[in-house]
């Protein structure tokens, strides 16, 4: 760092953190509640998903228990279906997504130097009706028999086949609990996503032009560009569904010449962008900490904001590379063969980026680089596997198996929760002010790494030996027990890292070090405020002249913008 | 502190304007609801398995939708009348774009009682009926929502509290009404042509 004080006098905002004022519960509760600063929003969503990350994360260990040993009943057969139907729409829709839009509402404007996004209480309309949507799901625990007087859940997997999901099959009213929360949390995301388009567009500094934006604030305007036409197939899908179950419609009812294949292709219209909804913001946070931990600017920033781009569009036209094993044309299964093949291209595009950022770095080796360093390689993983499955006749074989399983976890997990807990190690000092312990952080990432590799690189071994999705039990003879059980420690070493983690974010909140403005010594300008930064952000609008403000500010003798 | 860079000349600083970009926003999104009712019904033409049929049932609302498409074209003039700041002639234009739209409304409540009260068609009685309803009935709820914003906005005319500073957030309002219109050809094109 250039010798001066920083941030320079009366170059950027240097109010002090407020003063926390002597309130009652019922005032600091209150002033949460109606709350319309994107910043609180922000981590409004991320505490809601943190709980129900624990909530699905114990949901799951139900699920390995039962299935460590052959013909074991620790669950009932209806409690286990219950269990992995909530254990994936949590999360996915209360997890995955309030946890990226949080990010995304806590860093969005602050990075482009804003002052709040563009509709205050728009933003806590959304939260509100996303928290109600996640509510409503738990709800069917106990209202879901209605008047029957038992509780009880969903039962029929997160992408709810119909007509599975029609009345005749799933009488009382979880489903409708399931559609309407996903209907509302669906307008939840919708508002968001509008709000963070027109935040990233209307809203930014002086001189922060889309080509200095940083590629967080990228990644979220593509990752909200997705979600109006991804999200919005899924609400109109469950209209229909809701219509068919209170209104007697027949779109999903086969008996009166209604079609099950079309809620397929409603669904994964839907489903396989969602996937990418949820993966693009996590490269958002890779792209922001991979370079200020090796002390150099991002390679290729062209490229990786055209890549995202070239991921979100083909994204939208492979979905039925989930229904191979349904039954389509030859032509049909060429198109979606090859069009999946084609998301390699971009993906590629930004790991080789990723690595050339890397290269002849300073690398250090803090918590939040850890997990965006095994999130590269799992990553990678990840990828080469979606390509194996994206060959139809390989598909035909795995597909409904654990393979499928393995894969879809080694992205949701190995890729964007390894970069959700980088981005919560990376940006918790500038939202608390205070920094997370590194001695917990490091026993996390490593316990987390180990059982994340034991759980799920064995589940690839029972899936190519034939181990369907979704079976209650198994008989000792099939040979996957020692494999299940092994999966099923792997889980439990994982447990124990989260709940490390979630110690270390409440133990940290009270006792951790004073973080002060700029603890990473980076260069977007969330770090020019004070930790936490006032509800107004920036005392005076900031002025940008390159990619990397505060290196310019550090460095006024070697300034980025001569050379952009 | 002498190194204070010298930047490069200040360059102009315009963005787009935030409500134009939100409404643009939630037309795309709205549209990919339609498409999926479209692509819907468009499947499942002829597939029902008893009666009525579209041939035996629909007419072709030629008033209803001359009214509607018309209904842009008045909200087209009133927002250059409020461009130039003559309220008098904004809300008249107003008014008359709201009475088409309570029209088209009234047109499409008329058309549903003849067809459950003299065809005996519900959302219930075949696919047909589940995929008219819905589709229409979506698009009919999207006139319902435009036209109480009309009002809303009508209101505050009325009430003295428009005036040419509220351009931008009228045209952002009629932006909406344009696309409830342009649905409505899709959906006409779809029900009324293709699918009879």
């Amino acid at each position: 760092m250039a010798d001066q004080p920083f941030p320079i006098a009366g170059s950027l905002d240097v109010t002090p953190p407020r003063v926390r004022e002597q309130m009652t519960v019922g005032e600091w509760l209150h002033a949460w509640v109606v709350t319309v600063d994107h910043k609180r929003l922000g981590i409004l969503y991320i505490v809601y998903a943190i709980f129900f990350l624990l909530v699905a994360g114990a949901e799951a260990l139900a699920v390995r228990i039962q299935l460590a040993r052959p013909d074991n009943h620790f669950l009932t057969a209806d409690v286990y279906d219950r269990m992995f139907t909530m254990h994936g729409t949590t999360m996915v829709f209360l997890v995955g997504m309030p946890i990226l839009f949080g990010f995304g509402n806590y860093l969005v404007p602050i990075m482009i130097g804003a002052r709040d996004m563009a509709f205050p209480r728009l933003n806590a309309f959304s939260f509100w009706l996303t928290a109600f949507g996640g509510l409503l799901l738990y709800y069917s625990f106990i209202g879901g028999y209605g008047l029957y007087g038992m509780g009880n859940a969903p039962d029929v997997m997160w992408l709810a086949y119909a007509p599975l999901t029609e009345k005749a099959f799933s009488p009382g009213h979880t489903m409708d609990y399931w559609a309407l929360s996903l209907i509302l949390s669906g307008f939840g995301t919708l508002g968001t996503a509008i709000n963070i388009i027109a935040t990233a567009l209307s809203m930014r500094c002086r001189g922060m032009t889309l080509f200095r934006m940083p590629l967080f604030v990228w990644l979220m305007l593509v990752t909200s560009a997705l979600t109006l036409i991804t999200i919005t197939p899924l609400t109109a899908a469950q209209i229909m569904l809701v219509i068919d179950r209170y209104l007697g419609g027949h779109f999903f009812d086969t008996q009166a010449g209604g079609s099950a294949m079309i809620w397929l292709h409603f669904f994964w219209i839907f489903g396989h962008p969602e996937v990418y909804v949820l993966v693009l913001p996590a490269f958002g946070m890779a792209n922001e900490i991979i370079p200020v931990f090796s002390r150099k600017a991002i390679f290729g920033y062209p490229a990786m904001a055209a890549a995202s781009i070239g991921i979100a569009f083909v994204s939208t036209g492979v979905w039925a590379h989930h229904m191979f094993t349904v039954g389509m044309t030859s032509v049909g299964n060429t198109f979606f063969v090859l069009s999946t093949m084609v998301v390699g291209i971009p993906t590629g595009i930004k790991i080789f980026n990723w690595l050339a950022t890397l290269w002849g770095g300073k690398i250090q080796f803090r918590p939040p680089m850890l997990f965006c360093l095994a999130f590269l390689f799992q990553f990678l993983i990840a990828g080469l596997t979606g390509i194996m499955l994206s060959v139809a006749p390989w598909n035909w074989q795995l597909h409904n198996s654990y393979f499928v399983i393995a894969h879809f976890h080694y992205v949701l997990v190995g890729a964007i929760v390894f970069c959700i807990f980088a981005g919560i190690y990376y940006w918790y000092p500038k939202a608390i002010g205070r920094m997370l312990d590194e001695t917990l952080a490091k026993w996390h990432f490593w316990l987390f790494l180990i059982g994340f590799h034991v759980t799920f690189d064995t589940m690839h071994f029972a899936g190519f030996l034939g181990m369907p999705r979704s079976i209650y039990t198994y008989e000792a003879d099939r040979g996957w027990g020692t494999l299940n059980m092994i999966v099923s420690i792997g889980g439990f070493i994982q447990a124990i890292a989260v709940l490390i983690f979630a110690y270390n974010l409440i133990h940290s909140y009270f006792r951790g070090r004073i973080a002060g403005n700029d603890p990473w010594d980076a260069w977007t300008l969330e770090w020019s405020t004070p930790s936490p930064p006032p509800v107004y952000n920036f005392a005076t609008d900031p002025v940008v002249h390159s990619r990397r403000p505060l290196w310019d500010l550090k460095h006024p003798e070697d300034p980025d913008w001569k050379y952009e | 502190m002498s190194a204070i860079p010298t930047f490069p000349t200040a360059e102009p600083w315009s963005l787009p304007s935030r409500g134009r970009v939100a409404m643009l926003s939630l037309i795309i999104g709205e549209s990919a609801i339609f498409t999926i009712f479209v692509v819907a019904y468009i499947y499942y033409i002829g597939k029902s398995i008893s009666g009525p049929t579209p041939q035996q049932v629909l007419d072709i609302p030629f008033f209803n939708t001359v009214c509607l498409l018309s209904s842009s074209v008045t909200i087209w003039l009133s927002e250059r009348q409020i461009e130039r700041g003559n309220i008098k002639a904004f809300a008249a234009l107003w008014a008359l774009t709201m009475a088409l739209g309570i029209e088209f409304i009234v047109g499409t409540a008329l058309e549903w009682h003849k067809l459950i009260y003299v065809d005996g068609l519900t959302i219930h009685t075949n696919l047909f009926g589940t995929t008219f309803y819905s589709l229409v009935g979506l698009h009919a709820t999207h006139v319902v929502v435009g036209l109480l914003m009309l009002t809303v906005v009508m209101i505050f005319t009325l009430t003295g509290h428009i005036n040419i500073r509220h351009t931008e957030r009228v045209q952002v309002l009629a932006l909406y009404w344009h696309f409830v219109d342009a649905v409505w050809v899709v959906v006409f094109t779809v029900v009324y042509i293709v699918g009879r």
